[in-house]
């Protein structure tokens, strides 16, 4: 267990340092931070006091290992666009992001894994048959136009909804929320829903996909010859394991929640990261995009992290296998 | 003789595919009184399982009973609606499946899945189905019953993982069980103890056996009764000492003859010519004659004869003498 | 499965036969798949309408000197009110004619969708046959950088190298490149997929007994994995190039829409919609919904295809 544990720790760690490697390197080689740090008033002297400011006399492993200490401490430096710190930046976008994903995320998980596993229950059933023909849709449906849908039907045609933005906030210590206000709330409907759609349909449909093979395994064959209901079977002893698998996949899904945050972000100008990240893209804001980077990366290897772990408690099998492994 | 546990009579099962419609069962009869072992023998395809799942009511759709009649101590059985059915399995038939590996759910203790069964069937309370449990562990042979009863399928060996299906199969003390090839996937030195385990307990408690096989040896150790089956339908049915020793159906011969076991000390093992046809290429008249040393005009023009429930003879146009020609 | 093939046609001519006998099931599944005729259909009349786009519109959107600024926000079917020009899908703000903007949008989204598709093929499959084959630490150096790949989006690492090449690029270039920058994005944040099925059919392959015989008579590793593993691979390589395809072009529009992809004097329908979006409050919907439709109905169909492509291909995967 510890063993399975240490590794996978060290596997995570090397993906953050190649990470941090490019983020690095996009900071250090592309453009010229001199170039876009200083305006068309400079000295020579000027670049020099800089470029010791900022480290760029010294070799590159060195650069490297300051750049991550930098970054471990939450410093990215300085946006070239806003001329401010991006630590700062970041974090009053972050919570309007996470609010999102988070909303999201769940809407994504429950009614994914409940249509799943009614699709798959149902298989011959018009209900299900009619969900799984309206599911491939959905997975072509790219999700700004999912967005610009929803926005038409609800802000422009309905007006029930706002159209853009997060409404009223609260700030609660450093977290500014907009779950406390009505508009808050009322904002959230819209982005949420198209954010959550896209996973929705994908955990949906994998989740059917597994199940219907669960179905067919021999134990369920067996659990359905000793008599059990029918409820007992489906929910007991297919759902059980159908679950494993899923939970890597979800779990990968919800760090695409928050990449694909980026999208609905634009569509409903949420004020988050990923707004934020998609203007440094066009403004070759590099510090910034950096740090989303870094910062994503770190999310994404930590939620791996936990559903590795998470496998290992469901699974009786890893426990065994995987100590004796190591 | 008292009211047979099981009675089959003119048993059809139909798959309808686009080439057509498959007979894997076509017209079979037969009883099996309580305490009795019939061994059902034939090639792989030729129907044996077909059968069994039929009795218990597992067909997989498409596949589905066309005709006959199933009767479980004189009562109907191949009409009743899925839940009445579901009441049935494990309760009045147990099943014993070919693979322990991937009978067992591997997420849930075998303890658990002893007590949900009972639970399923007999008005009993939790403890009482617990204490129960080790009881069966304890009956089919597993050493350590209490401490092995929170124990993962994963724990244990194959041979053990099938003592443990059984205990599953027998513990609502079902009145007839059907074990499909029981210990085909099993290490040779297992085989005998888990035969030997199936027939002990099912002769203590007067339990009917329907035992799948496509291994003669099994059958001469193990059962009171054979059915022989070749292509769907059933080509000789008789006590296992006349079957074996008296063959009267050349395709019965050809298959002693073909079983090391029953050759012992003969030179060299008899073949027999070609290869039992697939169901959708069925021959005209007797589906034996394209490999039958006896087969004459009649046989290509006319299907066997139907055997009924208690002929002790061949469905064969020229049967071999009983005294053993040819 | 059972084998339906009768046995005499099989001895006559053992592997052409062979063939036959698959293609003819395949050719069966898809004479009775409405879903799969229609989705093929719809996709060959788009891909024809991409191609001779210049033929078919009635305007060229990208010669200025074709527009009329007075034709802007022209309605569908209506005329306009100061030209009386009629235009079937209408006019956008500078009076390009939509429909014709679309069959463009159009040719840009499926060109970039079919050639990142086709980079990251080449890319993924000559990696994962390298992998497969070769082993050691090649092989643990390649599926390594692809299991860091897909821990991320793919969409997210696209528009990563889609920002890191704008970087580079110098500003006065930036539009010009910016469709090959986006297949080039699009290809490499989609090569993993590939590499990891053709890496595991190389896997199984090369342990067989005619590689092995080939291997002993003298051929080069090349030819093996040209002639003798890569054929074996191709069915399920089809079927994620068309998966692929779908995502690349849904891929290619978010970026364009993004205003990180198509630059707005190469619009792709994505850009269209970006342009289009702006129009949504003011009434003119038919800016957006006809570019919209178009990328839907095209990405379904592709979808489509893709989908019944695997369940016929490979049955086991459905």
């Amino acid at each position: 267990m510890l063993a399975f544990v240490i590794q996978r720790v060290a596997q995570s760690a090397l993906v953050l340092l190649i990470v941090g490697l490019v983020a690095f390197s996009m900071f250090r080689f592309v453009g010229d931070p001199i170039d876009n740090m200083l305006g068309q008033e400079r000295t020579q002297a000027d670049i020099e006091r800089l470029r010791t400011t900022l480290g760029l006399d010294q070799p590159f492993p060195v650069q490297y290992y300051k750049f991550l200490a930098n970054a471990a401490q939450g410093n990215f430096g300085v946006s070239y666009r806003q001329g401010r710190p991006v630590s700062d930046i970041l974090m009053e976008r972050a919570p309007a992001t996470l609010e999102l994903a988070a909303v999201s995320g769940f809407l994504a998980i429950s009614i994914g894994i409940g249509l799943g596993v009614f699709t798959a229950i149902r298989r011959d059933g018009f209900a299900a048959n009619a969900i799984m023909s309206i599911s491939l849709i959905g997975v072509s449906l790219p999700t700004f136009l999912i967005g610009i849908l929803l926005i038409y039907l609800f802000s422009v045609e309905l007006g029930w909804l706002p159209s853009f933005g997060r409404g009223d906030t609260v700030q609660l210590g450093g977290w500014s929320t907009g779950f406390l206000t009505k508009s808050g709330l009322l904002a959230l409907i819209l982005p949420s829903i198209t954010l959550g759609l896209y996973q929705m349909t994908l955990i949906m449909r994998l989740v059917r996909s597994e199940m219907l093979e669960v179905l067919r395994q021999d134990y369920i064959r067996f659990a359905r010859a000793r008599g059990l209901r029918e409820r007992t079977v489906n929910f007991r002893h297919a759902l059980k394991n159908t679950l494993v698998p899923v939970i890597t996949v979800t779990g990968l899904q919800l760090g695409s929640i928050i990449a694909f945050a980026i999208i609905t972000e634009t569509v409903f100008q949420w004020p988050g990261v990923g707004l934020l990240f998609i203007n440094a893209i066009q403004f070759v804001d590099i510090p910034v995009m950096a740090a989303y980077l870094m910062l994503i990366s770190v999310m994404f290897v930590g939620i791996n992290l936990i559903v590795d772990l998470l496998y290992f408690t469901i699974d009786p099998r890893l426990r065994v296998d995987r100590t004796k492994a190591h | 003789m008292s009211d047979p546990i099981l009675s089959i009579r003119d048993l059809t099962v139909e798959i309808p595919t686009r080439h057509g419609i498959l007979r894997p069962v076509d017209s079979v009869s037969y009883d099996i009184a309580a305490g009795e072992i019939l061994g059902v023998v034939g090639e792989s395809g030729a129907g044996k399982s077909m059968a069994g799942n039929a009795v218990i009511g597992l067909l997989n759709p498409p596949a589905h009973i066309a005709q006959g009649e199933i009767r479980l101590k004189g009562q109907r059985i191949d009409q009743l609606t899925g839940n009445a059915m579901r009441r049935l399995r494990g309760k009045e038939i147990g099943m014993v499946f070919q693979d322990p590996l991937t009978s067992l759910n591997p997420l849930l203790q075998i303890g658990d899945q002893l007590t949900e069964t009972m639970l399923a069937h007999l008005d009993i309370s939790r403890d009482e189905a617990q204490k129960r449990a080790i009881a069966a562990l304890e009956e089919v042979g597993i050493p350590g019953a209490a401490d092995r009863v929170d124990s993962y399928p994963h724990e244990f060996s194959g041979g053990m993982r099938q003592r443990v299906v059984i205990a599953l199969a027998l513990c609502a003390e079902p009145s007839l069980i059907i074990a499909d090839e029981p210990t085909t996937a099993l290490d040779v030195s297992v085989q005998a103890q888990i035969i030997a385990l199936l027939k002990r307990l099912c002769r203590d408690r007067g339990t009917a056996v329907m035992l799948i096989t496509h291994d003669m040896g099994v059958i001469a150790e193990t059962a009171d009764r054979v059915a022989v089956m070749y292509a769907g339908k059933l080509a000789e049915l008789g006590p296992v000492r006349d079957v074996l020793t008296e063959p009267r159906h050349p395709y019965t011969k050809g298959l002693m003859g073909s079983t090391p076991l029953a050759s012992k000390g003969k030179a060299r093992l008899h073949q027999i010519p070609g290869a039992m046809p697939q169901l959708d290429a069925l021959p005209d008249g007797c589906a034996f004659h394209p490999r039958c040393p006896r087969a004459e005009g009649k046989c290509r023009a006319n299907p066997a004869p139907t055997l009924a429930a208690h002929d002790n003879r061949a469905a064969c146009w020229f049967p071999l003498d009983p005294k053993g020609g040819a | 499965m059972v084998d339906t093939s009768p046995p005499q046609a099989l001895k006559t001519e053992e592997r052409s036969t062979f063939r036959v006998a698959m293609d003819s099931d395949f050719v069966y599944r898809f004479k009775n798949s409405p879903v799969a005729i229609v989705a093929t259909a719809v996709v060959m009349l788009m891909v024809l309408c991409a191609v001779f786009a210049p033929l078919i519109a009635p305007h060229n959107p990208f010669d200025p000197s074709s527009l009329n600024l007075m034709n802007g926000f022209s309605a569908p079917m209506t005329p306009n009110a100061f030209t009386g020009d009629t235009f079937w899908l209408g006019t956008d703000d500078q009076g390009r004619d939509v429909f014709s903007t679309i069959l463009y949008g159009m040719r840009i989204s499926l060109f970039v969708g079919a050639a990142a598709v086709l980079f990251a093929m080449v890319l993924g499959v000559t990696l994962g046959l390298i992998a497969g084959y070769v082993g050691g630490w090649t092989e643990t150096i390649i599926m390594r950088i692809a299991d860091v790949q897909l821990t991320f989006p793919a969409i997210l690492v696209a528009m990563l190298i889609f920002g890191v090449a704008k970087g580079i690029t110098p500003v006065e270039y930036r539009d010009q490149m910016a469709i090959w920058v986006l297949i080039i994005a699009i290809g490499l944040s989609d090569w993993v997929q590939f590499a990891r099925v053709v890496r595991g059919a190389t896997l199984v392959e090369k342990n067989k007994e005619y590689v092995q015989a080939a291997r002993l008579i003298g051929r080069g590793s090349g030819a093996i994995m040209l002639r003798h593993i890569l054929p074996n691979v191709l069915s399920p390589v089809l079927v994620i190039a068309t998966i692929s395809l779908a995502l690349a072009i849904i891929a290619e529009a978010t970026l364009s829409f993004l205003g990180v992809g198509a630059p707005p004097t190469q619009p792709s329908l994505g850009t269209l919609i970006r342009i289009g979006q702006g129009f949504l409050f003011s009434g003119e919907w038919w800016i957006l919904l006809f570019p919209a439709v178009t990328l839907l109905v095209l990405a379904l169909s592709v979808n489509l295809l893709g989908d019944w492509l695997r369940d016929a291909l490979n049955p086991r995967l459905r």
